[in-house]
């Protein structure tokens, strides 16, 4: 009976759960007793009414407009509309230096390389955006795609530099034309970070926080572990006064404790600034207790080996302990670096209008009186967008560098 | 320094005394390697046979006593220790492999970092290392991906890259399978042969008997005999070097 069950050909006399997968994979995942029947039903129905009443919600009830009027807002804040030309030059040089490290970074053309460049053409389909809106995406997917084909023409071994000159360059000029140069009445007058705003700022504190502060973590964690104490000390004392203290009162401090320090009439750099400033700091002294948990995993054969090689210091560090203790903390530190994404919203009790502090304007402005839940919504999207793509390129990153794998 | 090598002694070890804490690892060691030796360093566990050829290479720093090796005295000039370090080849029981590079990469990394080789020219000296060691085809492959003989006969090359005078070997098949014990102790023979000094710190007896040049008997810090492999085995002088042999064969 049994035998003539497992054969192939008699498919016919299986019962109807077995003869199909998915019906096979319900009874096995959800109805495999009574209770976990129960259990399956109960949170069908629970499911079924969250999801209708937030679908009539999102297609009745919501007034979606506030997004479109508000649209601009969001994006740059109080960048000047007439200066919006260089945003999108960023952008332009954006995908062009995505394009042009593609083939680098993700090793060969992939899935996900394709689904990368064709981003822009996903935006265009936004219904609300206007045709120069489209045209300037439809620039954008150009730019990716001349990169990558430039990159193509680059003999392989010089990519990772040519890479590294690529994103300098680009960092630099997207500085220059965000901030402008020459005269107020010049083709590019300045325009000061107070007016920058919505997710143009969030991402910029973020980028910024996230690559000045790595690098001062590196450093604290290796301070700490110095056999020098003066280094040694000093490094525990920032990394403890900064983790002893919510992230909050550094940026008011920054914002209106710093003046009280300095003599009178120093110049005080912009107010986004010593907020970028605050965050750098307050991260690095994560940044530097989860390194040091990655240094303090290394075995101590490995110094020794590179001891007995005749490895100076500094050369076992930067080839032996490093590389392991970084590779080690990646999902770690990736975890710290989007809650430091998140936590870049706390600039706005301080008075600078990144995302959630534009969401609180428009909220203010009595035109879009009771609006709450559609902004906050749209705001919870767009930072859920980037959180998830940070962790899923960190996945990415972890499974081609073989973490955990010895 | 002249005076050294015109006596042909590449190690001189002279009333070496080593402390952890209240506890005494080495009591007054002194002990003259001849360039090409091969000394094997065998005793109890504990008696301070690892701790002893670590203070050569100052892995471990001895407190009083004094140590020159290939006429450059062990003190706490980085200079000299890295000088040292770098004519002084270890292999460790525990392998000490760099996970994160391949084969190829932790046989090149001190000759092109220390010795500012050209990477090329490195990499056809660890090729022909790998040859030397019998597995060549094993490049490329990271040491997770190795037996425990292959990843110590890796080991052995990493160390002969840097053309070290010297070959410290901290119980190189302690760690290892039964059945893989032979290819590493080939390897270290075949080195012996070509002339190699080496200092041995092991429980193999075979190869005491059969590579040794002289052995030394290490109980509770102390080098309790020195004598040629014939004399260890038929005619120990000493009652605790009896027992010891008495013990193990």
């Amino acid at each position: 009976m049994t035998t003539a069950a497992e054969t192939s050909s008699d498919r016919s006399v299986l019962p109807i759960t077995e003869r199909y997968r998915l019906l096979g994979w319900l009874r096995r995942n959800l109805f495999s007793d009574a209770f976990n029947s129960i259990l399956t039903l109960v949170a069908l129905v629970f499911l079924f009414f969250v999801a209708r009443n937030l679908l009539r919600w999102a297609f009745a009830t919501a007034e979606w407009g506030v997004i479109p009027a508000n649209f601009n807002l969001i994006m740059r804040g109080q960048y000047p509309a007439t200066e919006a030309w260089r945003l999108w030059l960023v952008i332009y040089l954006l995908g062009a230096v995505v394009g042009v490290t593609w083939r680098l970074i993700s090793g060969q053309f992939s899935g996900v390389a394709r689904l990368l460049l064709t981003i822009p053409f996903f935006l265009m389909l936004i219904p609300f955006f206007s045709m120069g809106t489209r045209l300037n995406l439809f620039i954008t997917a150009v730019a990716s795609a001349a990169g990558y084909y430039i990159e193509g023409y680059l003999p392989i071994q010089r990519r990772g530099r040519a890479a590294v000159y690529f994103i300098l360059a680009y960092l630099v000029i997207m500085l220059l034309l965000l901030r402008g140069v020459g005269a107020e009445d010049g083709p590019m007058p300045p325009v000061s970070p107070i007016l920058w705003g919505g997710l143009l700022l969030s991402l910029l504190l973020a980028f910024f926080g996230i690559t000045l502060s790595f690098p001062l973590g590196v450093a604290l964690a290796l301070g700490r572990q110095s056999q020098l104490p003066a280094i040694r000390v000093m490094s525990v004392i920032y990394i403890e006064f900064i983790r002893g203290v919510p992230l909050i009162s550094l940026l008011f401090m920054g914002q209106v404790m710093l003046q009280l320090f300095l003599p009178d009439g120093f110049p005080l750099v912009d107010r986004v600034l010593r907020a970028l400033v605050a965050i750098t700091l307050f991260s690095a002294a994560y940044t530097a207790e989860n390194v040091r948990g990655g240094l303090q995993s290394i075995p101590r054969g490995q110094y020794e080996a590179a001891q007995a090689l005749g490895l100076s210091a500094y050369q076992s560090t930067i080839n032996i302990i490093l590389p392991q203790a970084l590779r080690a903390v990646i999902p770690v530190l990736v975890g710290q670096f989007i809650s430091l994404f998140k936590d870049t919203t706390l600039v706005a009790l301080v008075g600078i209008f990144d995302l959630l502090g534009i969401a609180r304007t428009i909220l203010a402005n009595p035109d879009w009186l009771g609006t709450h839940q559609e902004v906050y919504a749209i705001i919870a999207v767009l930072f859920w967008i980037f959180s998830y793509s940070m962790s899923y390129a960190s996945r990415r990153l972890e499974r081609r560098l073989g973490v955990g794998v010895r | 320094m002249s005076e050294n090598e015109t006596e042909g002694e590449i190690i001189i070890c002279q009333d070496v005394c080593k402390w952890f804490g209240d506890f005494q690892a080495l009591k007054d060691c002194s002990l003259r390697v001849k360039a090409q030796e091969v000394v094997v360093i065998i005793g109890p566990s504990g008696s301070g046979k690892s701790t002893f050829i670590r203070c050569i290479n100052r892995l471990e720093e001895h407190q009083t006593g004094e140590i020159v090796v290939d006429g450059i005295p062990l003190t706490r000039d980085v200079r000299n220790i890295e000088q040292i370090r770098s004519e002084t080849g270890m292999v460790f029981q525990q392998f000490n492999l760099f996970p994160h590079l391949t084969v190829l990469e932790n046989i090149t990394l001190a000759p092109i970092q220390v010795r500012k080789m050209k990477k090329e020219e490195a990499q056809d000296t660890a090729m022909s290392l790998l040859n030397r060691v019998g597995i060549p085809e094993q490049a490329d492959k990271h040491p997770g991906q190795l037996s425990g003989g292959q990843q110590q006969r890796v080991a052995i090359a990493r160390s002969l890259a840097m053309s070290p005078k010297i070959m410290l070997f901290d119980e190189p098949t302690s760690a290892l399978d039964p059945e893989m014990i032979k290819e590493v102790l080939d390897v270290m023979q075949e080195l012996a042969e070509s002339g190699m000094t080496m200092l041995v710190v092991t429980h193999e007896m075979g190869f005491a008997r059969e590579v040794a040049d002289r052995i030394v008997f290490m109980d509770a810090g102390e080098i309790v005999e020195v004598g040629t492999p014939e004399h260890f085995f038929t005619n120990a002088q000493h009652d605790r070097t009896k027992l010891f042999l008495s013990q193990i064969l």
